[in-house]
């Protein structure tokens, strides 16, 4: 009897918050739309804006997700190690930007910037998994996991060591400034060369992954490190070189993080590192193309959401709670689809 | 002979050890406490570090010569070319440092930093690093020579010496405010940071004399007290038992305000983590966004019992408790039946999400007019033991005639009282058919469902209580502090409390109250490292997980499955 209460009033429950959160967002969104205070450019605007910072969140996320899928671990540093390449790189950048390099040749100086982020990122990340996660490869799964909060608060304060606690101001390219009209649409144009940017590297990984052999090696270690050990596979190999991947993406994102938002600190690496874990979950974890969407999808949420569906509540500023309405949905999308948008790749029953 | 000498590894050994030199120099811990004694007058925790950086390669180098060879000589050799080559990196740092301008990009690359490593000498002094870090390393290898009860000696002193001196202002601070002879013995011990050089020979002669006096007579004591008869050893527990329930009544009298409010603090992540532990610990669910009941507990005793601007009951906190631990209790429960389906590290962040979400709400300016968004709820009425006088007007507290627990001296026995009663409450729990249930949970879902456990009737038990606990937490954290804002409900409260347990020891009672002492209790201390604290502490983290991942004081069923795990897992080609 007892029983058969509860089961009933938990679907009543489950109903009810279903219910509540569709109309929250019909009737936002109909309001916000009926009273006509965004136009066509705006709504242009937020989307753009959206898939920007999305396909940075989908870079990050790569990083997350090629873990996750061999190592079964939430690798609570990644953020870290993003940050530690856009903040190592603002150096390099402040150089050639003072010598006038980066407004002559900026297609180059970027290059050069990126692939120092890059190499920085990868090496931070080797050095926490040869010291921190290696010989944890067996322990508990809450093991691993405190040990990586331990290694992201260890870099932070590293960093805030070496280089201090202050923000400091990426240089401006003088080339990106200004805008580009695609298609009726406005586009900054340091917009456009991070998508273009993104969307590049995410190919480029792709292919990695799906044409070549430590592609392969890598989908056959996280299918089953037992039986691709006994095919010849290198385990551990193919570990450091998915870590490296992984950050090496994630040190991209990171200068492209920085030209948009223009400034680097110590302690920017936590919330894009989340909100990365995020977009991996929401597109299915240990899911390559997956993450690229889950990306893009929270980007634009947080874009558009708090304009559609919150203002034409009567909410005040809802700007403030972007990051509620992530994960908001992070969280619909756990409750309604586990697996993640497009499925997880994951051969093993997780628990 | 050079064979011998194992030079790739010795080399290897060293660099790694200049690289920590190197590490300590430019992340600022040598420079900033370049003037801060440990020893008056004798060595500043500065050269502490670096001094400790070459203790460890000359013990590191020698303690992996010594399974090679027996030879004194070559055993003190190898350490020293350890000990010499990490010296000569930070020679090297300091020759790089006169010649580029390395402070454009590291911030602590100072001259202060190069003159304090060559002892004021500047570059001509150079040659102490080599030579210094050569023989520290050689020194502390032929330690490692000395009998056993030698070596113990050696490091026992060193650690006191090392606790003292850190400690020194702390407790020089409060010895001196106690008076009269203590007072004295302070000022005698202690300079205003660190020993005198008095102190600390005084120091060692106490550790080493009772040592030695220990080595003789110990195993004496202890099989008298072996050879007690029941009655008397169950005497003797009850008397030791009533002695730390005596100096737990009278600390907070004594040691002031500071102290009873680490104590408080480190009470409050106890509450928070015994409440998880029933999540994590016992039924294996993960939940990092625990700070979320705990803010709901302490906005919940803000609203009902605030004098100032947002208070919308005036009640009593005696009042107001019993409703904050009610209303989390819910609030855990709501919030449980969403994710009952979700397992794993899904569960984690789906957690993570609501707390975060709660927090993102109140610090909302959309719910500012009830919650007060940034600024927060001020102005809590202090608990009043006695009868509270009416409520007059916006901003004057209520007199309260009787006892008012205005202070942390006074909060310290709400919080003790309540850490005995839920710390019991938690042990009941865990013996009873419902820990039980969660244990079985934990193991495998699907088996204890198959086995008629009920997942949906326990899971959301385990999310009730456990939020109720915290909930009680975040009650007395808001009338000991007396206003509540958003920014104490980050994530890190979040992240703390699941590192306590882990720490501590999965699943284990006692484990939470050491993990808190330790991750909580410790950093509170070491104040003055400010910025570095948590840099401390993510290292301890990692040293701990990577030595003692069942944490300090374990459960016994933890650690057993670990040592199992452990032997599959080094079998097997490649674990799972």
């Amino acid at each position: 009897m007892i029983e058969k209460l509860t089961d009933w009033s938990i679907t009543a429950f489950l109903a009810a918050f279903r219910i509540s959160v569709v109309l929250i967002v019909l009737v936002g969104s109909t309001l916000i739309l009926l009273q006509g205070k965004y136009t066509l450019a705006h709504w242009l605007d937020f989307v753009v804006f959206g898939i920007t910072v999305g396909s940075i969140y989908a870079l990050i996320a790569l990083g997350y997700t090629m873990v996750y899928g061999i190592l079964r671990m939430i690798n609570f540093a990644h953020g870290e190690v993003f940050m530690s390449g856009a903040f190592s790189a603002y150096f390099v950048a402040d150089a050639l930007d003072k010598s006038g390099f980066l407004d002559k040749n900026p297609l180059v100086g970027l290059t050069l910037i990126i692939l120092f982020a890059m190499a920085v990122s990868t090496g931070v990340a080797l050095l926490v998994e040869r010291i921190a996660y290696r010989r944890l490869r067996y322990a508990p799964r809450l093991v691993p996991l405190i040990c990586a909060i331990g290694a992201s608060f260890f870099l932070q304060y590293t960093f805030r060591g070496l280089f201090g606690p202050g923000l400091y101001a990426y240089p401006a390219v003088e080339a990106l400034r200004g805008e580009w009209t695609i298609l009726g649409v406005r586009i900054l144009k340091t917009q456009a060369v991070v998508v273009v940017a993104a969307v590049l590297m995410m190919l480029g990984l792709y292919t990695v992954v799906m044409r070549t052999k430590i592609g392969k090696a890598m989908r056959s270690v996280s299918e089953d490190k037992e039986v691709a050990a006994l095919m010849g596979i290198n385990v551990d190999h193919v570990i450091v070189v998915t870590f490296a991947i992984g950050a090496a993406m994630a040190g991209a994102a990171g200068v492209l993080y920085a030209l948009i938002y223009r400034q680097v600190n110590f302690f920017m690496g936590f919330i894009p590192g989340i909100k990365a874990f995020t977009s991996a979950v929401l597109g299915g974890i240990g899911n390559i193309p997956g993450a690229m969407l889950g990306g893009l999808f929270l980007g634009l949420f947080e874009a558009v959401g708090p304009a559609l569906f919150l203002e034409g509540l009567g909410i005040v500023a809802p700007y403030q709670l972007k990051d509620a309405i992530a994960f908001t949905m992070l969280v619909l999308v756990l409750i309604f689809r586990p697996q993640g948008l497009l499925g997880e790749r994951l051969a093993a029953k997780r628990a | 002979m050079l064979q011998q000498l194992r030079l790739k590894e010795t080399l290897r050994i060293g660099l790694i050890g200049g690289i920590v030199a190197i590490y300590l120099c430019l992340v600022g811990l040598v420079g900033i406490f370049g003037e801060r004694a440990v020893i008056g007058g004798v060595i500043s925790l500065g050269h502490t570090w670096l001094l400790l950086t070459m203790v460890g390669t000359g013990y590191v180098a020698g303690q992996k010569i010594l399974k090679h060879t027996t030879s004194p000589i070559i055993t003190v050799l190898t350490a020293a070319i350890a000990g010499l080559v990490a010296g000569s990196m930070l020679a090297g740092l300091v020759i790089l440092g006169n010649l580029v301008n390395l402070r454009a990009v590291l911030l602590h690359a100072s001259p202060r930093l190069y003159s304090l490593l060559t002892f004021g000498q500047g570059l001509a002094g150079t040659w102490l690093l080599p030579a210094g870090g050569a023989m520290i390393a050689a020194i502390t290898a032929s330690a490692l020579l000395l009998p056993p009860f030698a070596r113990r000696l050696l490091l026992w002193n060193l650690i006191w010496l090392l606790a003292l001196g850190l400690f020194a202002g702390l407790l020089r601070v409060q010895m001196v405010g106690a008076g009269g002879l203590m007072a004295e013995a302070a000022r005698f011990l202690f300079g205003t940071e660190g020993l005198t050089v008095a102190g600390a020979l005084l120091t060692v002669g106490i550790v080493t004399l009772s040592m030695i006096t220990w080595s003789r007579k110990g195993e004496a004591v202890r099989s008298r007290i072996e050879a007690l008869p029941p009655t008397g050893r169950r005497l003797l527990r009850l008397a030791v038992l009533a002695l730390v329930v005596a100096i737990v009544l009278i600390l907070p009298q004594i040691s002031g305000p500071f102290i009873a409010q680490v104590i408080v603090f480190i009470g409050l992540y106890v509450l928070m983590a015994l409440g998880l532990n029933l999540e994590l610990g016992f039924a294996g669910l993960l939940d990092l966004g625990f700070v979320a009941f705990f803010a709901i507990g302490a906005y919940t005793v803000g609203l009902l019992t605030s004098v100032g601007y947002h208070g919308i009951a005036h009640w009593s906190f005696w009042a107001a408790v019993p409703i904050a631990v009610l209303v989390s209790l819910v609030a855990g429960v709501l919030l449980g039946i969403p994710v009952l389906g979700i397992r794993g590290d899904y569960l984690a962040i789906a957690t993570l999400g609501f707390g975060e979400i709660v927090r993102l709400l109140v610090l909302s300016d959309f719910l500012k007019p009830w919650l007060g968004g940034s600024q927060g709820v001020l102005a809590i009425q202090k608990p009043c033991l006695g009868t509270l006088g009416p409520f007059q007007r916006v901003g004057i507290p209520m007199k309260c005639y009787g006892l008012e627990l205005a202070g942390p001296q006074y909060i310290y026995y709400l919080i003790i009282i309540a850490a005995v009663l839920v710390a019991f409450v938690a042990w009941r729990l865990r013996d009873s058919r419902l820990g039980r249930a969660w244990m079985a949970i934990r193991e495998d879902e699907d088996v204890a469902e198959a086995l008629g456990v009920n997942l949906v009737q326990s899971k959301l038990l385990a999310y009730g209580l456990g939020a109720a606990f915290a909930g009680l937490s975040g009650a007395i954290f808001a009338v000991l502090v007396g206003s509540i804002f958003p920014h104490s409900m980050q994530l890190m409260v979040s992240i703390n409390v699941v590192a306590v347990i882990v720490i501590g020891g999965m699943g284990s009672i006692p484990g939470v109250i050491v993990g808190a002492l330790v991750l909580i209790g410790l950093p509170e201390l070491f104040r003055e490292f400010a910025e570095y604290r948590l840099l401390f502490y993510g290292a301890a983290l990692i040293a701990t997980m990577l030595t003692r991942p069942e944490g300090l004081w374990p459960s016994a069923v933890i650690q057993r499955e670990l040592r199992l795990a452990k032997k599959e897992g080094s079998s097997a080609i490649s674990g799972k």
